[in-house]
């Protein structure tokens, strides 16, 4: 579905990302993992259009994504929840929900989208006329997952969705993702939770200092001795 | 006679609020372009300027009345923006913010002195589009014009808040200037919604334009730079970024001077607006509607 052949990013002189592969499957989950400052927010970036590769390709369902605009990356049906949440903070639940489904014009279709994500996320139904930047850090999560599955995307990049939250949020979150991927949604999941990642994701890709070092089934990676020294604490 | 002295007080909010609703017009535009680009469009006020020739040429010599001309000035000066938005700084996005700022102020001697040439510096007449009339209500005037220019303003502030607020184009502009790279992974194309915000804003400060023209009779292509500046002040006064702010602050501004005019000070007048932005940014640069919204982690 996705497939990244030999992609070099840049931020000027810094490189980045060191020619790295990967693709991620029809239904599957797959995650990227590695520690602070090893290129995963970067591949995300790259996939959305934000940033551009230098050299190398990007395919998604077959046609090239590295000279299109964000936008119309979002049309293709890609849809990223960025680290750090980004949600419209100054505006409510349900205009942050609204500006999800931008691209989409079938009103009775975001309706029907908007139910679902109250139903994933009770808490968000609770407080949709609420302006999001008084929300918690978890709800904020919550928002701008379900933000990103108004534009009801067939590829849905997670940018550590466990980043600042309480244990038992992480696992809610986990499963929620397993529920969104269970439901027909591919999912590429980005984290530092390595554990948590691997125990959800059919395959992994290990990136370090803008390379992918390791991938495999992500049973075997867990259990493999590299993984566990130094991802998984020993 | 206490009466006097509350009549003079109302005149004064009267001429006041007029002249601040075209600050706040002229104010809008700032704001919306900072909030967007983080630009500070010196070139604004010299947009003004091109709004009121354009109201003046519908006038005079298309012998158009008041509204059709100044809907054709609004639109003339949309697409102006856009161009200028396209032209000048589109090509500067990423580049240092003081570059752009220049840039801005190049663009604005250009429509002075391009305006000069194309027009010569020779003062316009407007020609009377209301009729004299004046309205006396215990003593305290109302000129036709006050009127129509209070209700023209509020009515496009109206208009403005209505689509910023609940349209979709207006969401998306509130959220690319909150966070462009959040805005593009929901879609918007931010430049089209960029180009959109030129024209608004550049098109609320042709209405300015044209009501300067018939409030004052006369104008000349270097009559955007004072009311440009203290359009600027109304904006920082408010709070750069924040709609509202530009409302209250160019209402603000405007009854100010009018009750320093009122006092007899008026050759203080626009010293007072430059003693306001300097007050604002020593006491809260944030303007009075300013605040800062923190993202939590
Ligand atoms: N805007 C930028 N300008 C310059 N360098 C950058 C920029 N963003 C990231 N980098 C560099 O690129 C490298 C990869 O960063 P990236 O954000 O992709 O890491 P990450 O794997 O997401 O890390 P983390 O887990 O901390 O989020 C880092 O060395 C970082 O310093
Ligand atoms: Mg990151």
């Amino acid at each position: 579905m996705l497939v990244l052949e030999e992609v070099n990013v840049y931020y000027g002189a810094i490189h980045a990302l060191k020619g790295i592969s990967f693709e991620v499957n029809q239904g599957e989950i797959v995650t990227l993992i590695g520690s602070n400052g090893a290129g995963k927010s970067t591949s995300l970036k790259t996939i959305s259009g934000l940033l551009r590769p230098k050299t190398g390709n990007i395919t998604f369902k077959g046609k090239n994504l590295a000279s299109i605009a964000p936008q119309v990356i979002v049309a293709q049906g890609i849809s990223q929840v960025p680290e750090g949440r980004h949600v419209f903070a100054n505006m409510t639940v349900i205009e942050n929900l609204e500006l999800g489904a931008y691209l989409r014009k079938d009103k009775a279709g975001i309706k029907q989208d908007m139910q679902r994500v109250y139903e994933l996320f009770p808490r968000l139904l609770e407080r949709n006329a609420q302006i999001s930047g008084t929300l918690s850090g978890g709800e904020q999560q919550m928002l701008a997952m379900g933000r990103a599955l108004m534009s009801k995307p067939q590829l849905l990049l997670l940018d550590e969705p466990s980043m600042g939250l309480a244990p038992i949020l992480v696992k809610q979150i986990f499963s929620i993702i397993k529920e969104i991927n269970a439901s027909g949604t591919t999912i590429l999941l980005v984290e530092q939770n390595a554990h948590m990642a691997l125990s959800i994701a059919n395959r992994a890709y290990v990136l370090e200092t803008g390379k992918i070092v390791l991938s495999g089934d992500s049973k075997q990676l867990a259990a493999s001795e590299e993984v566990r020294k130094a991802y998984l604490g020993g | 006679m206490g009466s006097s002295i509350t009549q003079q007080i109302f005149q004064q909010l009267v001429n006041g609020l007029s002249l601040g609703s075209i600050y706040a017009l002229i104010a809008l535009g700032y704001t919306m372009v900072y909030g967007i680009v983080k630009l500070i469009n010196f070139a604004h006020g010299d947009v003004m300027m091109v709004g009121a020739y354009s109201g003046w040429f519908a006038i005079t010599v298309l012998h158009w009345s008041f509204l059709p001309a100044l809907l054709f000035s609004m639109v003339a000066c949309a697409l102006l923006g856009v161009v200028i938005e396209r032209i000048a700084y589109k090509p500067l996005r990423n580049a240092s913010r003081i570059a752009a700022l220049i840039t801005a102020i190049g663009v604005s001697l250009f429509l002075e002195y391009g305006g000069m040439l194309l027009v010569t510096a020779q003062v316009r007449t407007y020609p009377p589009v209301f009729p004299e009339t004046m309205y006396s209500i215990h003593g305290v005037i109302f000129k036709y014009g006050d009127i129509v220019m209070l209700l023209t303003s509020v009515i496009l502030m109206a208009l403005l808040h209505f689509t910023v607020q609940y349209t979709k184009m207006g969401k998306a502009m509130r959220a690319v200037s909150f966070d462009k790279d959040a805005a593009l992974l929901m879609g918007i194309n931010t430049n089209n919604i960029i180009s959109f915000t030129f024209a608004i804003g550049s098109a609320l400060a042709a209405a300015a334009g044209v009501l300067m023209g018939v409030y004052f009779n006369t104008i000349d292509p270097l009559m955007g730079m004072i009311p440009g500046l203290k359009a600027f002040v109304a904006a920082v006064l408010g709070g750069i970024g924040i709609i509202p702010g530009a409302m209250v602050g160019g209402l603000m501004l405007g009854l100010i001077e009018s009750i320093v005019s009122g006092l007899g000070a008026s050759t203080w007048r626009d010293a007072v607006a430059f003693l306001i932005l300097i007050l604002v940014l020593i006491i809260k640069p944030s303007g009075l509607f300013g605040k800062n919204v923190r993202e939590k982690v």
